[in-house]
């Protein structure tokens, strides 16, 4: 469902640090307009796809599209439309909080004034302190008041809350809700999968320098598994033949199991020709879906261009598994 | 939904790369950066300049206070001119005016402090900056790509400028044509130097490596300079050696400014700048933000430093190997020059007058040894100042933090890295007298015994800076201005006809003259106790201060 215009356009890309393969292949499809996560376990290639993407690092091979542009040879012209929050924001020691994000908005082609005065009340943020002073949420506020005050289409924003107390947080949240509500396009790149969850409409996970899924939550719920516990009227019957079904525990007329989401209909029917006494069911958290991404033992090399689609075929290797 | 996938498998990897190498509008910013610069460098590059034109501009009236007469001022060129170990050290002499004994006597030495300050901005806006991540916000901005090394090559341009101006201006007295050709030749030294400095920031990942190689290359040209100059004497006619016309401070003496000025050494001048920056820019252009060419070797995945001290030396081997090295070089460079220097001192009383307004007061060789020896125990206070500042370096990047919160006392920790400071002293002075031994070949002791008897001076400015550090760590980077005045009293103070009063300041002026003087205990075991003085005040305030961010 590619439209004219996404944000962002990133298909097998990939750069090598010496030995080191930092991104393997990578894809990342952000539309115009929404608030994409960017979610993978440290060192799998998240701030390097960032730096590609604004042109700091040279890809090796690969697209990259950002804002229709290419972030190598159109750097500066994309980078009017664009604002960046480092996770570790590093301040010169001799110059005041204030100077810093006007320099940075001036790089940018200019801040709005009112929107910088609203965002340093928000922030309680005290602009007239040296660099060398700043606690590392207070540096953190220059770069995000920097951006959200700046007049730019896309934020990109690497582990932006880092520092942040939890009320600062709030104040990011509903900031970039306000964004998204302006029709801007967010690439949140974050840990904090309470805070994923609640702001993004569709995220990318990644490991090992590529793409391990992506989608809307809702899509990703479905790739993974809901746990079910139920008492019934009698013992149950036939659930270990189910396709999908996993982590079956059976004690007397008690039942619990996992299964993956797409197969959960043929268990409910199973449970209720027995009869069901009480039922409770669980969608998977975020968590859940990101620790299962997170653990797994890295796939087999595949060849790089080869189509891949790991979160299905990790979901085949399961499911035969368990029919075993 | 799996749009992604699709694209993946659907677009096959682009063989073709963008066909410029460095985007579109790669200057982009260059304004904005350039104020920010200016304006970050609002005391050092004023500093520098008024230092560098000052010593410059209060030659012409120290030489005239010297030798009053014409008659005498020829006397002086042609004693200078006859001897090789002398312009070895500061050129040959091309006229005897009083503007060409000025470019004679500082250009050297003010090419070499333009080309320090020149280096230190460019490292300071480009690799500083990337080496600490504030390039990558910067570079997320409208800021083309060779922007950065742009604004810090401008910042460089204005420094340079300054002082040309400056020179200018001030020698026009002597000669405009004379006074145009040295104040353009200081600022080209200068900007090449910030164009070196700008090919070599791109090599290296770290800042203090970019400084160190690009500083190594200096002494190169002055080496280079020296030895073709003592081989070749281009004021008696003749052309310069090769080697001097190697140096880049060969062509500012090539100048000849205030003796028939050749102005198509500028030419050269603009060549190597035009070049060398051009090569910066093909670089910087093609390079990812915060990576170097020359790769850092990976570090071993075990570490066996063991505590403080050890780390302390692990933060600091790196530049004790490199002041070392150039210490024991200065050493074997300038005991080879000795018996030559002597020759000139030997019946001429001229001369003689020279090298004891030099600091030096008995004779021949023992003098010129005596006044290497004392310039070298300065240099030295430079690398002490360094180090003990290394704590506050620690400190302040937040480092000193976490090795802190270890059952670490404040005091063993300041301790490892003293301990390099002022043990890293006794070292080089050693080495530079191992240097004269092998260069002069001769008087094994007195020379190491000279070279020891430095160290109380260098350890009252070292103990100022542990000081300072200790008490007043917001002020401790003044330990630098500490070493500065030190430093200039030092050098230019005996000749300026300085008050005793403000001689007797340094610590340096209360040494024994050695070798041939008198060893005179009083002093150096005074000065001695005042620098452990300083040091336990320092740490006495270090143990009972907050630590700063």
């Amino acid at each position: 469902m590619t439209t004219a215009n996404p944000a962002i356009e990133v298909s097998g890309l990939h750069k090598s640090f010496g030995k080191t393969h930092a991104l393997d292949g990578l894809d990342l499809h952000v539309e115009t307009g929404e608030v994409h996560g960017f979610l993978g376990p440290n060192g799998s290639g998240k701030s390097t796809t960032i730096r590609v993407l604004l042109g700091l690092l040279r890809a090796d091979s690969g697209v990259a599209r950002i804002l229709g542009r290419d972030p190598w040879a159109d750097a500066v012209e994309a980078h009017r439309r664009i604002a960046y929050v480092p996770g570790d924001v590093t301040l010169w020691r001799n110059l005041s909080g204030g100077e810093v994000i006007d320099l940075y908005g001036r790089l940018r082609g200019g801040l709005d004034p009112r929107r910088r005065t609203e965002l340093v009340e928000r922030f309680e943020f005290d602009p007239t302190k040296k660099g060398r002073t700043y606690s590392k949420g207070n540096r953190q506020k220059v770069a995000l008041i920097a951006a959200f005050a700046s007049d730019v289409d896309l934020l990109i924003l690497d582990e932006p809350t880092s520092g942040l107390d939890p009320l600062m947080e709030e104040v990011f949240r509903r900031c970039v809700e306000e964004e998204r509500d302006r029709g801007r396009t967010v690439l949140l790149s974050s840990h904090l999968l309470s805070e994923v969850e609640q702001l993004c409409d569709r995220v990318s996970i990644i490991r090992n320098g590529r793409t391990v899924e992506s989608g809307s939550l809702g899509d990703l719920r479905h790739l993974t598994r809901t746990s079910v516990s139920a008492e019934l009227a009698g013992p149950p019957n036939g659930l270990a033949g189910l396709p999908g079904v996993h982590d079956l525990d059976i004690q007397g007329h008690r039942v619990r199991l996992q299964v993956d989401t797409d197969k959960l209909d043929a268990v409910l029917r199973s449970l209720s020709e027995v009869g069901v006494r009480s039922l409770t069911s669980t969608p998977p958290t975020l968590e859940e879906l990101f620790l299962r991404h997170y653990q797994d033992e890295p796939d087999a090399p595949d060849e790089p261009d080869a189509p891949d689609d790991p979160g299905g075929a990790s979901g085949a290797s399961e499911q035969s598994g368990a029919a075993r | 939904m799996s749009g992604v996938a699709d694209t993946a498998t659907a677009a096959p990897r682009p063989a073709a790369r963008p066909t410029r190498p460095g985007g579109h509008r790669q200057l982009a910013g260059t304004a904005t950066l350039l104020r920010f610069a200016l304006r970050r460098d609002r005391v050092l590059i004023p500093v520098w300049v008024a230092v560098n034109s000052l010593m410059v501009l209060s030659m012409p009236n120290t030489l005239k206070s010297l030798y009053g007469t014409a008659a005498q001022r020829a006397d002086l060129m042609h004693q200078m001119a006859a001897n090789s170990s002398l312009r070895a050290l500061v050129g040959p002499v091309f006229d005897d005016s009083v503007g060409a004994l000025t470019a004679w006597r500082v250009g050297v030495y003010a090419g070499a402090l333009a080309a320090v300050t020149s280096l230190l901005v460019v490292v300071r806006h480009t690799r500083d900056e990337e080496e600490s991540g504030r390039q990558e916000m910067v570079a997320s901005g409208m800021v083309g790509r060779r922007a950065s090394l742009t604004a810090a090559l401008l910042a460089a341009a204005v420094a340079n400028a300054a002082l040309a101006l400056l020179v200018t201006a001030g020698l026009a007295g002597q000669g405009t044509a004379g006074a145009l050709a040295f104040g353009l030749g200081l600022g080209a030294v200068g900007m090449v130097f910030a164009t070196m400095a700008a090919i070599v920031a791109q090599l290296t990942e770290s800042a203090r490596l970019a400084r160190g190689l690009t500083a190594g290359v200096l002494g190169a040209a002055f080496v280079l300079r020296a030895a073709g100059d003592s081989a070749t004497n281009a004021g008696a006619g003749g052309g310069s050696s090769v080697l001097t016309w190697l140096s880049p401070l060969g062509w500012l003496e090539n100048l000849r400014a205030f003796a028939g000025e050749r102005w198509w050494v500028l030419a050269l001048f603009a060549a190597a700048i035009l070049l060398q920056g051009a090569a910066a820019y093909l670089l910087a252009g093609r390079r990812d933000v915060g990576m170097s060419f020359l790769p850092t070797r990976p570090g071993p995945a075990a570490g066996r430093l063991t505590g403080a001290g050890a780390l302390a030396w692990r933060l600091q081997r790196g530049s004790v190997l490199g002041w070392s090295i150039g210490f024991f070089l200065a050493g074997v460079v300038y005991g080879g020059l000795t018996d030559g220097a002597a020759d000139l001192v030997k019946g001429n009383e001229k001369a003689r007058e020279i090298f004891e307004r030099m600091g030096g007061h008995s004779a021949l060789a023992d003098t010129f040894l005596a006044s290497m020896i004392g310039m070298l125990g300065l240099v030295a206070a430079l690398y002490v100042v360094a180090s003990v500042l290394r704590l506050h370096g620690e400190e302040t990047s937040g480092r000193a933090e976490p090795v802190l919160a270890n059952p670490v006392a404040r005091l063993r920790w300041a301790g490892g890295h003293l301990a390099i400071a002022f043990g890293g002293s006794v070292l080089l002075m050693l080495l530079a007298g191992l240097g004269f031994i092998v260069g002069y070949g001769a008087k094994a002791g007195p020379i190491l015994g000279a070279c020891l008897a430095q160290l109380p001076a260098v350890w009252v400015v070292g103990g100022l800076a542990v000081l300072l550090y200790g008490l007043a760590p917001r002020a401790a980077t003044a330990a630098w201005g500490v070493a500065g005045a030190v430093l200039l009293i030092g050098w230019v103070g005996p000749a300026l006809d300085v008050p005793q009063l403000v001689l007797d300041l340094s610590p340096f002026g209360h040494l024994p003259k050695l070798p041939g003087g008198e060893m005179a205990w009083g002093p150096v075991l005074t000065l001695t106790g005042l620098a452990a003085a300083l040091v336990a005040g320092g740490l006495v305030g270090l143990r009972r201060r907050d630590m700063t961010t």
